[in-house]
């Protein structure tokens, strides 16, 4: 086990505090931004373990792409200004307590049977740029191109849902 | 040993501090200059914008304080510091401070992995670029939270109008730069820039003097307007259609402050347009290479600069389905075009060719694109859809 260092301590403070108060806030952009402040604590935490190009696509993707889609969602069909009061659990104490005691459950299965919690003390394989493009162009090709067909495909399906009907 | 004066000057200073404090005194001699130098661009840049605007408009411009109004950012310092910081009663408060704050500092934060001279760089990144658009990316949340907490329609409008542009033109943005990172299969800025170093004969080998970076450059600096929000891609903030867009209820420092924050949008993108095509810190002929590298990169950045500005003082604002027409229809098949081409420029051999062949595919491209804008705005009475 790493010792955890001071870095680590902010960054996964930043990461819980954002993530609770995605949950707690009452107004709903309040929740997008405290969940876009989340992710961009799990970003750093990424760089800091030195998965750059991990960290790096979180913060692209995931604070400048979903976050702002989640906002314009927001904006677009609630009108973002109703504090609507929280889903509250407290209504089903007994349920929510076994679905969150059950999500913990196969996360600690899945964490303690992971592979790599047995190879610890080895150094962990340092994946850089360029080899994750030579394994992506080469090894992986075929699903790559399959991912891009499949979002091409996604992609003309929301044009064309989009698309103003013809008037006649 | 000009060109290295600042390099050698931040050695000496670690030399004869003691080691304790000599990481911390290293973070703070490579961010300190970042801090100092970039703002005091902006300062400068805000009397030449105001002056050269002047200028095209037939009149005087800023004039009063100072030696040709050159102290006027100083006077405009001291009045946003003196002006009352009005809050909108039913403002987000919270949202409302922060969004200012979040702005400037991933304003500041692409300077990072911006190489302004010949070792000269605070972060060398494996992935420089990538970093350069994951912090951008940010940006365009706190354009968000500005606009959004201001609870005001016309700043909700104006981030709203902001943030589907940046969105858009972000896309032949990352495109434009591909074909960069491919030509040099790189995405660390220092490399980039070094594979652009030497020269045959009298030209450089900068990226913007084959055809694809030529389009490429052009693409991505139309792009790194739209990105910034400047004219004529200032919608978001178009003072006649909705006074100021989302920082209408800023006043005070805070407006200062976004505006600080827009300008080191600027510089940092421009910076990243010239480490990209305009080969960064390497001097453009043979015979000039002993003019120390951060004069160039600082002289190309005032360039471009210049650049902006004639543009903002001479074209009109578009209209919003304009823009979106120009970013879907035009930019992003462009964007793709110059990415096929710097590909088959990778892997043809050097000589005619290769020149050949690239032109071909741009102006092939460029033609047919251009028509299809063309056909499609047929001039026709006006029709509302939901104002009657």
């Amino acid at each position: 086990m790493r010792e955890m260092t001071v870095p680590f301590l902010i960054l996964a403070a930043v990461t819980l505090v954002g993530a609770s108060a995605a949950m707690l806030f009452r107004g709903l952009v309040h929740c997008a931004l405290a969940l876009a402040v989340a992710f961009a604590g799990i970003g750093s935490l990424y760089l800091s373990l030195g998965a750059q190009f991990l960290g790096l696509a979180q913060l692209l993707v995931y604070v400048g792409a979903i976050a702002v889609l989640i906002v314009f969602v927001i904006l677009l069909t609630r009108g973002g200004d109703s504090d609507s009061p929280p889903l509250s659990a407290a209504r089903w104490p007994i349920t929510g307590l076994m679905v969150a005691m059950a999500i913990f459950a196969i996360l600690a299965w899945a964490v303690l049977h992971s592979f790599a919690i047995h190879t610890a003390g080895t150094l962990a394989p340092q994946a850089t740029i360029r080899q994750m493009g030579t394994a992506l162009m080469e090894s992986y090709v075929l699903p790559l191109e399959v991912i891009g067909l499949m979002l091409t495909a996604a992609l003309i399906g929301a044009v064309i849902v989009a698309m103003k009907e013809n008037p006649r | 040993m000009l060109d290295q004066v600042f390099v050698l000057l931040k050695q000496w200073l670690l030399g004869h501090s003691p080691a304790a404090i000599q990481p911390g005194v290293s973070i703070l001699l490579t961010i300190l200059p970042i801090l100092l130098v970039f703002p005091v661009l902006f300062a400068l840049t805000t009397v030449l914008e105001r002056k050269g605007l002047g200028r095209i408009q037939n009149r005087y411009g800023p004039n009063r304080v100072g030696f040709y109004g050159i102290l006027q950012p100083m006077a405009d310092a001291l009045k946003s510091l003196t002006k009352e910081d009005i809050v909108p009663t039913s403002a987000d408060h919270t949202v409302h401070f922060l969004a200012p704050l979040v702005l400037l500092a991933v304003a500041f934060l692409p300077y990072a992995v911006l190489p302004i001279g010949r070792n000269m760089i605070a972060a060398n990144l494996d992935s420089g670029v990538l970093f350069f658009f994951a912090i951008g990316a940010i940006s365009e949340l706190s354009v968000f939270m500005a606009g959004w907490s201001s609870r005001n329609k016309y700043s909700l409008l104006g981030a709203m109008r902001a943030v589907a542009q940046m969105i858009s033109y972000e896309v032949p943005l990352l495109l434009s730069s591909i074909a960069v990172i491919m030509a040099a299969g790189s995405l660390s800025t220092v490399e980039i820039v070094e594979k652009q170093a030497g020269f045959s004969g009298i030209f450089p080998h900068w990226y913007v003097l084959t055809p694809w970076g030529f389009t490429g450059f052009i693409l991505f600096m139309i792009a790194a307007t739209a990105e910034t929000n400047r004219s004529p891609f200032d919608l978001p903030e178009g003072e006649s259609e909705i006074i100021a867009g989302y920082y209408i209820e800023y006043s005070g420092f805070k407006f200062a402050l976004f505006f600080l924050g827009e300008y080191l949008g600027m510089f940092a993108i421009s910076g990243l347009g010239i480490t990209l095509f305009l080969g960064g810190w390497s001097a453009p002929l043979p015979f000039l290479t002993w003019i120390p590298s951060w004069i160039w990169f600082f002289a190309k950045l005032l360039g471009l600069i210049i650049g902006f500005i004639w543009v903002r003082g001479t074209l009109p604002r578009l209209r919003m389905d304009q823009l979106m027409n120009f970013a879907w229809k035009f930019m992003l098949p462009m964007a793709l075009v110059v990415v096929v081409s710097a590909g088959a420029w990778r892997f043809l051999p050097q000589g005619v060719i290769r020149w050949l062949v690239s032109v071909v595919f741009i102006a092939v491209a460029y033609v047919l694109l251009a028509r299809g804008v063309e056909t499609r705005n047929k001039i026709a009475k006006r029709t509302y859809r939901f104002a009657e």
